[in-house]
């Protein structure tokens, strides 16, 4: 029976759900004039959810229901980032919905709904709450991409989103089912304490292969990546910076509670190596295709939401080098990655929304031409963003790359960190690219493209960009945080 | 604790900020601001030279602050000999960078001042450090200033240019980030140079991470033939971009095999000596060749660069072929002094005829020879500058070219007299390719109706190109100084070689 104490480590969920439904009303009382009340206190509500995560951070990690929830040091860093991402998101996305007339009070309470997906698979102890967490999340991420009902684009991206998203839950539910049968349990801890033990082996690897076909779908490697690039560009970029940044920390949570949690490595409590290893293997052949697909794609792409979505998948190549190394120190170092991409990414697309204008996407990568001349700031703050992705130093984006070299070398696969190395030179490319755009070419003649003068988006985004720069030098701390909750 | 080595890096970075907020409407401000700054850079890099102890050659000055304890990456800066020769010379050439674009850079002056300020910390960041990886944050680092700098204020193809030079020395850098990453697990943490020093390496991990350590700094240097990215950068460039290009960043590729390639990986040094000396020789002869058949004159002191760079290599490395197989000490260490000595002169001289050539083409906007002729009937004060700085580019006793390459040509030819004859080959070549550009711009009658209507050089051209030759005839005359700053960091160097890490 769920006691008080269950209901204490679950308050954050159970308040969000909660705010989400009273946004859901309200917005049905409000008259459209006052709207604009919900995004900010879709805002508020996500920094109280963020509070409450922090405050109510027990010492060590506990579970509830049972062992159905999961309340440790990964979740709190993960779920915190998730809600400040989220925040950052509802930010940048006003104007761009105001100026799409794309309903606010659906667009608001269906992310929220989607976050408390995203928290609920953050703290998943067993197989059924991973499936519930993903299905809220992907439910409501398929409503927001087809959102924008009027764009047959965004209806096409829904679609395909959805029948590509149905197969990979279907395929992760099928696993399951293989994993269950193999260790007559559903509990991750569970789980693992019997993959050694198991009469038959054979079935928990196809089990493994088709979990890591549902891993693999959710975060966008490749070859399951099909959906990133018409999903990108189809949905309404306020809607994109969502799945493309807040979305990459939950994968990484289910890829972590999976396969380390469940088939994690042999410890006080179960394990088994030849299991570890399987998955090891597989994984690191999806970090490859992405690393090789993602980069290599990218470079002929002339779309600016497109681009980012193949750079997204090579990213993902990225952050499964470090679940390869399966210890501690690998996924920390794929977990600061994750954070480190989200917030990147969230900046990336916050200046595309701050760049489109009614009946203007800003979405070629033309777009950008001499944007030095017309807004030099944003210009920086792209400039940024670009040599953070690329992973130049001193910006952020360099010292996740640094991690996850460092924990493949560490692991023995120095292979592995050498088809990183390289694909960040040919990844290199299409950033630049992107600064050669703004800095070097002339602005298109009878174009005017410039940032909203929307000072909150101004001033957060500025903030979101500097930190880009700022973390760059200061990002101790934080690697600590996340060696500390895999400790 | 001392932080002289911190305001010489973060005094040019921040004080980029406010020339940037000068914006670009008020240009002028922007130019004092930035040359404010870099003649205060200047003023504490000369604090430098009473505060280092030459007599010892150690690392000096030193500063250490834990940056990630859990990697053991720490913010560490310190300095030798070699540093403060460079840094000296770095935030010299930075104000004459900044006083040659005063009038020339008139589109986004703020952002190409603030630029050159970034580059310079950048720059002297990767001197001073002493932690490999903060050492590699300044080494990529510096690559985006440089690439809005050559990008934005460049020639025609100055994106092409600009493109393949970050994208070639990035491919350089990243193995080298590998094989750091591969020394940390090594050395059990530790991204401190002189752990990585001690670490034993067995031959094979040695050879990787040599070869690691050659792509990237050969890259930079450039060796060839890898070089083909410099002729490119240096012909699009602003002129100031190909001042900081040629005087100091291909500086850092010699600087690096100096502080990395010869402690961490001594033995496989040695074992591939034969190569770089084979590379410096055929960078010394063949791209002498090369500079020989130029049109443009931007592409010939390019290609000089190269050749002259070939005597910091070959100076570097023949130090193997000396003290591992005669066990001649002594001459190694001209040798190698011989290189550094190089390095600094070849930063003014490269600097000086990049700025002569920068001060033609404001006047024509031409870089082909062919297109001048009998320029020193309408600029006979621009002629005398060009003609010292094509001698020193010759190696004419006097000047500062002379000093390093003879010390080279000297250590090389106790190493073996037939490496000597090609090195000394650059005498015949380097005059060649040098004194017929000068005979085509300078001399004959004049063709180009252009060229009559040029007027003379400025008193801002003057005293920038008067600031370079004094310290090339300076060098020249009297190394002892220069040689006397390095002499102990180099004999250390030297020392350090002898030892095997197997």
């Amino acid at each position: 029976m769920p006691n008080v104490n269950d209901i204490l480590i679950l308050l954050p969920e159970i308040y969000l759900v909660v705010a989400a439904c009273v946004l859901l009303l309200l917005d049905a009382f409000l008259k459209p004039a006052q709207k604009g009340v919900i995004h900010w206190l879709g805002i508020i509500v996500l920094l109280v959810a963020a509070w409450l995560v922090i405050d109510g951070q027990p010492p060590q990690s506990v579970t509830a229901f049972g062992g159905m929830f999961i309340r440790d040091g990964v979740a709190e860093i993960l779920k915190v980032f998730s809600l400040l991402v989220t925040a950052l998101i509802f930010v940048y996305a006003r104007p761009y919905l105001r100026d799409r007339a794309i309903p606010f009070g659906e667009f608001y309470t269906l992310t929220i709904f989607a976050t408390v997906g995203i928290l609920f698979l953050i703290s998943a102890g067993s197989l059924v709450t991973v499936y519930l967490g993903l299905e809220l999340l992907t439910l409501s991420s398929y409503a927001l991409v087809a959102l924008n009902r009027d764009s047959p684009l965004s209806s096409e991206a829904a679609i395909k989103y959805f029948v590509l998203g149905a197969l990979a839950s279907g395929s992760l539910l099928y696993g399951m089912s293989m994993v269950y049968g193999a260790t007559h349990s559903l509990d991750l801890a569970t789980i693992h304490a019997a993959v050694g033990s198991t009469e038959w082996p054979q079935l928990l690897t196809f089990g493994l292969i088709f979990m890591i076909v549902g891993i693999g779908f959710k975060l966008g490697a490749a070859p399951f990546h099909m959906w990133i690039p018409d999903v990108y560009q189809g949905a309404p970029t306020s809607v994109t910076i969502f799945i493309g940044s807040a979305q990459k920390l939950a994968a990484f949570a289910m890829a972590y509670r999976l396969l380390a949690t469940g088939m994690g490595s042999v410890g006080v409590a179960g394990g088994s190596e030849v299991l570890v290893h399987q998955w090891q293997l597989m994984i690191a052949v999806l970090a490859v295709l992405s690393l090789a697909i993602g980069n290599l794609v990218a470079i002929v792409q002339t779309n600016l939401k497109r681009l980012l979505a193949y750079s997204t998948i090579s990213h993902m190549g990225y952050l499964l080098i470090g679940l390869v190394n399966a210890t501690p120190e690998g996924y920390s170092a794929a977990m600061f990655y994750a954070i480190s991409y989200a917030l990147t990414s969230a900046a990336a697309f916050g200046i595309i929304l701050a760049l489109a204008r009614a009946g203007f996407e800003c979405e070629e990568i033309d777009d950008l031409k001499g944007l030095n001349q017309r807004s030099p700031w944003f210009a920086f703050l792209m400039l940024l963003v670009m040599f953070s992705l690329a992973g130049v130093p001193p910006l952020f984006g360099f010292y996740g790359k640094l991690l996850v070299l460092e924990s493949a070398i560490n692991a023995g696969m120095l292979w592995l960190a050498i088809v990183g190395a390289v694909a960040a030179i040919i990844g290199l490319y299409y950033y630049l690219r992107v600064v050669k755009v703004m800095y070097f070419d002339k602005p298109t003649e009878g174009t005017d493209v410039r940032p909203q003068s929307d000072l909150s988006v101004r001033w957060v985004l500025s903030l979101n960009a500097l930190a880009l720069l700022v973390l760059g030098f200061t990002w101790g701390p934080l690697f600590a945080w996340c060696q500390k909750a895999f400790v | 604790m001392n932080h002289l080595l911190s305001l010489l890096i973060w005094l040019p970075v921040l004080g980029a900020v406010p020339v940037l907020l000068c914006g670009s409407n008020r240009p002028s401000a922007a130019r004092w601001v930035a040359l404010l700054v870099s003649v205060a850079t200047f003023a504490a890099s000369l604090a430098l030279l009473p505060g280092y102890d030459a007599a010892t050659g150690t690392m000096q000055l030193a500063e250490n602050v834990s940056w990630i304890p859990s990697l053991g990456i720490h913010y560490a800066l310190a300095v030798d000999g070699i540093s403060v020769a460079l840094i000296v010379l770095t935030s010299f050439v930075t104000i004459l960078v900044i006083v040659g674009a005063w009038e020339v850079i008139q589109v986004k002056t703020h952002q190409y001042m603030a630029a050159m300020l970034v580059l310079e910390g950048l720059m002297i960041g990767v001197f001073c450090a002493t932690d490999a990886l903060l050492f590699y944050v300044f080494f990529e680092a510096m690559l985006i200033p440089m690439f809005i700098i050559i990008g934005v204020w460049g020639g025609p193809r100055r994106v092409y240019a600009t493109l393949k030079f970050f994208i070639y020395t990035f491919f350089g850098s990243i193995f080298m980030l590998v094989g750091l990453i591969y020394l940390h697990h090594k050395t059990g943490g530790s991204f401190a140079l002189a752990d990585m020093a001690q670490v034993k390496l067995s031959m094979t991990e040695q050879s990787w991470l040599f070869f690691a350590f050659l792509i990237a700094f050969a890259v930079k240097v450039p060796m060839v033939p890898v070089h083909t990215w410099l002729p490119d950068a240096h012909v699009e460039a602003p002129t100031g971009g190909s001042v900081v290009l040629a005087a100091i960043m291909l500086k850092i590729g010699g600087y690096g095999f100096l502080r990395f390639s010869l402690p961490i990986v001594p033995d496989a040094s040695e074992a591939y000596a034969w190569l770089i000396i084979v590379l410096s020789l055929l960078a010394v002869v063949y791209i002498g060749y090369v500079a020989l058949v130029q049109g443009d004159m931007k592409k010939l002191v390019a290609y000089s660069s190269i050749a002259h760079m070939g005597f910091v290599t070959l100076g570097i490395f023949i130090a193997f072929l000396l003290v591992r197989e005669t066990g001649n000490t002594e001459a190694a260490r001209l040798g190698m002094q011989g290189a550094m000595v190089q390095m600094i002169s070849h930063g003014f001289i490269s600097g000086a005829m990049f700025t002569c050539i920068g001060v033609l083409y404001d006047r024509l906007h031409t870089r082909q020879i062919k297109d001048y002729g009998g320029v020193i009937n309408v600029m006979p004060w621009f002629g005398l500058f060009y003609v010292l700085f094509a001698m020193a580019n010759s190696g004419l006793p006097g000047t500062s070219g002379f000093v390093g390459e003879f010390m080279v040509i000297l250590a090389a030819f106790s190493a073996n007299p037939w490496i000597a004859l090609f090195a000394a080959f650059t005498l015949i070549i380097g005059a060649a390719y040098t004194l017929w550009m000068v005979k085509r711009v300078l001399w004959g009658d004049i063709t180009n109706p252009h060229v009559a209507e040029m007027k003379d050089i400025n008193g801002r051209e003057i005293f920038v190109l008067s600031s370079f030759a004094a310290a090339v005839l300076l060098f020249g005359i009297w190394p002892q100084p220069l040689v006397h700053l390095m002499d102990a960091s180099v004999a250390r160097i030297v020392e350090q070689l002898a030892l095997t890490k197997v």
